[in-house]
């Protein structure tokens, strides 16, 4: 029953604080022709389109597909809209993969996007009932503690999250489409960098950006048409837990290693660290590198900073995480998902320009969201599975 | 890129009536009065607090109504440094974890009389009530928690309960 | 395609204001109903799926915290879309096709009554173009209306005969919010509320929540004694713009009715998600459906209408016909945005 699903195109806008240039219909239209283009495919080729972004109230429109259906060429064609919280841009991608999967169509167009600038972002994660307590500490101030929690248990040196960024943003560098570009980064400068949330400091935050991105998922017969490379969805998982729960472990989420052991099954893995030659894992505060790593296995349990700060995870490790600059130097909430998951296949199919890694054969693509309880993960390889 | 375009703000106001819900009810009515309730799972007797009607776990409805004490635990907590719209006091101060006596879940909240520096997970804390004329339905009703001046607790004894 | 069925449905009667329960509360004994009508137990069920929206609620995430209601422990598969809960069951069906799970809970949940849905609505609109003006849902379904009216398609009787019908089946579903037995006559003498639109010709506002339970091949025949098998499942969407379709037809209904494959059997029943009166007109000519067809006996949209549930809420009533072995073959239909711009067809059978 299962067939075998291939990425023919990629297309990303260039991720910024602000995109007023464009409508949030042109902002999808830049990602979604970008990779039509790469596809060699138009519009018209397209059997179905799936959208995914984080709350309506970033943009302030109500279910954004029943307006983008026109712009993204979807009139008589089905559309969706999927929401999973901060995974989404995953999520989304794994639902058009399970169009191709399941048979029912061989050409999804699958786009991901945020334009936080069109409303006031901030305002719409605040807007609460009255009688819910407040956040107390804002956005930062929620995932703080566990920071401080995951350094209290593995006993990490303080300066490992500080290390992530200086590497993404300096990969970053090489990623044209990625929002920041901090040519001199250093970790003096990160370490001087205000502290927001204790221990989060300014610099080890993601920016808040607009953007979208966009993949030509095909079946087997139409990848053999496609212009370029494939690159081949080995395997797909999504795993949710409750958001408070007693005795929640927050720091290392049993879904986040549910879901892990789901997509390592459905690729065929038995040794991620080795069989996976690189990585696009969300990371939208510094400190989440070192905690994935050992969430996803990648690390034993209590060492992912040593990943880090023994440099497995750059470029020219052995486990190379964030080549494009990661969430920490682009994040347009809903899309961020969907960027990890275009970056790993770009690394497979051999397309990421100046931030390509040599001779990648499977590249994994992970996304999470809200409280660190919603997660979505694939593999992609250079040859069919 | 900006200033090329023009941009007009278009401002949309939608009201709502929202509903705290059966569980969520009880518990502002009581916290209203200075006390705190949670509810105790039937499957797995975990202590939720606030009490929201439903084991997240087990996917049942919870009833058994159980009182907790207005002090316990500082599981883990962040320091913010940074003012941020609807704020309720002056950074630099604590939010915090807090593991009541008798609840399985700890509840977010402010810390203060304690300087940040001295703030640490294991810190044993008590809420401050505000004065009684300005209680209201929210856990707002707690000013804040303060330290009790007892010795920390056991990491051990807190680390699975952040 | 492999074969999958309705096996479970569950639903909350639907009341104009739920202002006892949360949604997590109004949700939990539906999902319960169901997974028991199912007989799969929640932590058989392989893979999760549900639909809301957050402007409904009025916060983001709203649907984070009605995952509570399932007991997602350990982790389950999950997923959720911000469409009307039929869409959820779309991708269920989707997800059951890859073949390596049998069993989906698909649940929806919506409390319309939390702000004015008018307006609410509106916020689907194009946001530079038409959302400015601030049309409301009612206004818009009116357009539609007074171009059926006036293209000969519909009359004002035929739409308050529609509502008597509908509100007279619905003295039969306990879980209908608007019953009774009403005379066109009576009706047709009322006054408009938006022009040619009178009371009865629009839903009642509602809150409340559905589940079903889907379930694939051999597991579908060993926990049911007689299945609603989806015979075939597809959804489009045309043109935002009013302006730019027409508004007395719907080619995406029809598209959809025939990938589905409406006209492939005798249809006993239809279950369409028709709001408003003249859109079961323009419904019934877009799905072919003959006169001896039996359209909504639960009393449809008109009867109750939680939106984010009511699509879900077609598909539950339509396959519940079969389980309960009333009828043999049945169409359910659910639809999203301004004037039907968004319409799903599910076309499901009983085998035994």
């Amino acid at each position: 029953m299962s067939n075998r699903v291939a990425v023919i195109g990629v297309g990303q806008t260039k991720y910024a604080s602000k995109r007023p240039d464009v409508s949030i219909a042109g902002l999808l239209r830049e990602a979604a022709q970008r990779a039509l283009d790469d596809a060699g495919l138009t519009y018209a080729d397209i059997d179905a389109v799936v959208i995914g972004k984080a709350p309506d109230m970033f943009e302030g429109v109500m279910m954004p597909e029943l307006y983008l259906a026109d712009a993204l060429g979807a009139n008589g064609k089905p559309i969706m809209r999927v929401h999973t919280a901060g995974s989404v841009g995953g999520s989304t991608a794994i639902v058009a993969s399970h169009l191709v999967e399941a048979g029912i169509h061989e050409r999804v167009l699958t786009v991901a996007f945020e334009k936080q600038s069109e409303s006031d972002a901030m305002w719409a994660l605040t807007v609460r009932p009255p009688f819910q307590p407040s956040t107390v500490g804002g956005a930062g101030g929620y995932f703080a503690p566990y920071i401080r929690a995951y350094m209290r248990r593995s006993g990490a040196p303080a300066d490992t999250g500080m290390r992530t960024v200086v590497k993404d943003r300096l990969n970053a560098l090489k990623n044209p489409y990625a929002h920041l570009h901090q040519p001199d980064i250093t970790l003096e400068q990160v370490a001087a960098s205000p502290m927001l949330w204790d221990p989060i400091r300014y610099a080890e935050t993601c920016p808040s950006s607009d953007g979208a991105c966009a993949m030509v998922l095909a079946s087997e017969s139409a990848a053999a048409k496609a212009p370029g490379k494939p690159a081949w969805v080995h395997g797909t998982a999504m795993r949710s837990e409750p958001t408070m729960f007693a005795g929640r472990d927050q720091v290392n989420p049993q879904a986040g290693q549910d879901c892990a052991r789901d997509v390592y099954k459905a690729a065929g893995i038995t040794n991620p660290r080795k069989e996976i030659d690189c990585a696009e894992i969300y990371v939208p505060f510094s400190w989440f590198e070192a905690m994935w790593m050992e969430n996803l296995g990648i690390a034993p349990l209590g060492e992912g900073w040593k990943m880090v700060q023994e440099g497995a995870t750059g470029m020219d490790g052995d486990f190379p995480v964030n080549m494009s600059g990661g969430v920490l130097s682009s994040n347009p909430i809903g899309a961020s998902g969907m960027i990890r998951y275009a970056e790993a296949a770009m690394q497979v199919r051999g397309t990421a320009g100046e931030h390509q890694l040599d001779g990648v054969r499977k590249a994994m693509g992970h996304a999470y969201g809200g409280g660190s309880q919603f997660f979505s993960m694939w593999i992609v390889g250079s040859e069919k599975p | 890129m900006t200033d090329a375009y023009g941009v007009v703000s278009r401002p949309v106001r939608l009201d709502y009536t929202f509903t705290a819900g059966k569980a969520l009810s009880r518990f502002l009515t009581i916290i209203e009065g200075g006390k705190i309730i949670g509810q105790r799972c039937p499957k797995c007797a975990k202590v939720y607090v606030p009490a929201r009607g439903s084991c997240p776990t087990c996917g049942v409805a919870t009833a058994e109504a159980v009182e907790v004490k207005d002090r316990g635990i500082v599981t883990t907590f962040c320091i913010v440094n940074i003012p941020f719209p609807g704020m309720a006091v002056k950074p630099p101060f604590a939010a915090a974890s807090v593991l009541l006596d008798g609840a399985d879940i700890a509840i977010f909240h402010l810390l203060q009389e304690v300087p940040v520096e001295n703030v640490r997970m294991g810190l044993r804390v008590e809420a401050v009530w505000k004065p009684a004329s300005e209680m209201e339905m929210s856990m707002e009703s707690i000013a804040y928690f303060k330290p009790t001046g007892e010795p920390d607790a056991p990491y051990d004894s807190y680390k699975d309960l952040l | 395609m492999r074969d999958v069925a309705v096996v479970g449905f569950a639903q909350t009667a639907y009341a104009r204001s739920e202002l006892e329960l949360n949604e997590t509360e109004m949700l939990m004994p539906v999902i319960h109903q169901a997974l028991e009508r199912g007989g799969i137990p929640q932590k058989e069920i392989g893979f999760t799926v549900s639909g809301s929206c957050d402007y409904l609620a009025g916060q983001p995430f709203a649907f984070v915290m009605a995952l509570d209601a399932v007991g997602a422990w350990p982790p389950i598969r999950e997923s959720h879309v911000e469409m009307d809960g039929a869409w959820a069951l779309y991708e269920a069906w989707v997800r059951l096709q890859c073949g390596d799970i049998d069993s989906a809970l698909v649940y929806a949940f919506g409390k319309s009554s939390l702000g004015d849905i008018r307006d609410v609505l509106t916020l689907q609109l194009d946001p530079y173009y038409t959302q400015p003006l601030w049309p409301d849902s009612v206004s818009m379904a009116a357009l539609q209306a007074r171009a059926t009216l006036d293209a000969g398609k519909a009359t004002e009787r035929e739409m308050a005969e529609i509502a008597a019908r509908s509100r007279r089946d619905a003295r039969a579903n306990a879980a209908a919010q608007v019953t009774g037995d009403f005379n066109a006559d009576a009706l047709l003498a009322e006054r408009y509320i938006s022009s040619p639109l009178r009371k009865h010709d629009c839903p009642p506002i509602s809150d409340g929540a559905a589940a079903i339970v889907l379930a694939a091949g051999d597991l579908a025949q060993r926990v049911s004694k007689r299945p609603a098998w989806i015979t075939g499942i597809d959804h489009r969407v045309e043109a935002h713009g009013l302006g730019m379709r027409d508004l007395t037809a719907s080619a995406s209904t029809r598209i959809a009715g025939e990938r589905a494959g409406v006209g492939e059997g005798k249809v006993d029943v239809a279950e369409l998600h028709a709001p408003f009166t003249h859109q079961e007109i323009i419904l019934r000519e877009a799905l072919g459906l003959d006169d001896d067809v039996r359209v909504n006996p639960s009393g449809g949209a008109l009867a109750a209408n939680a939106v984010m549930v009511a699509g879900l809420t077609r598909i539950g009533e339509a396959a519940q016909r079969i389980i309960d072995g009333d009828a043999n073959r049945v169409v359910a239909h659910a639809t999203s945005g301004p004037c039907l711009q968004q319409n799903l067809v599910c076309v499901m059978e009983g085998r035994s």
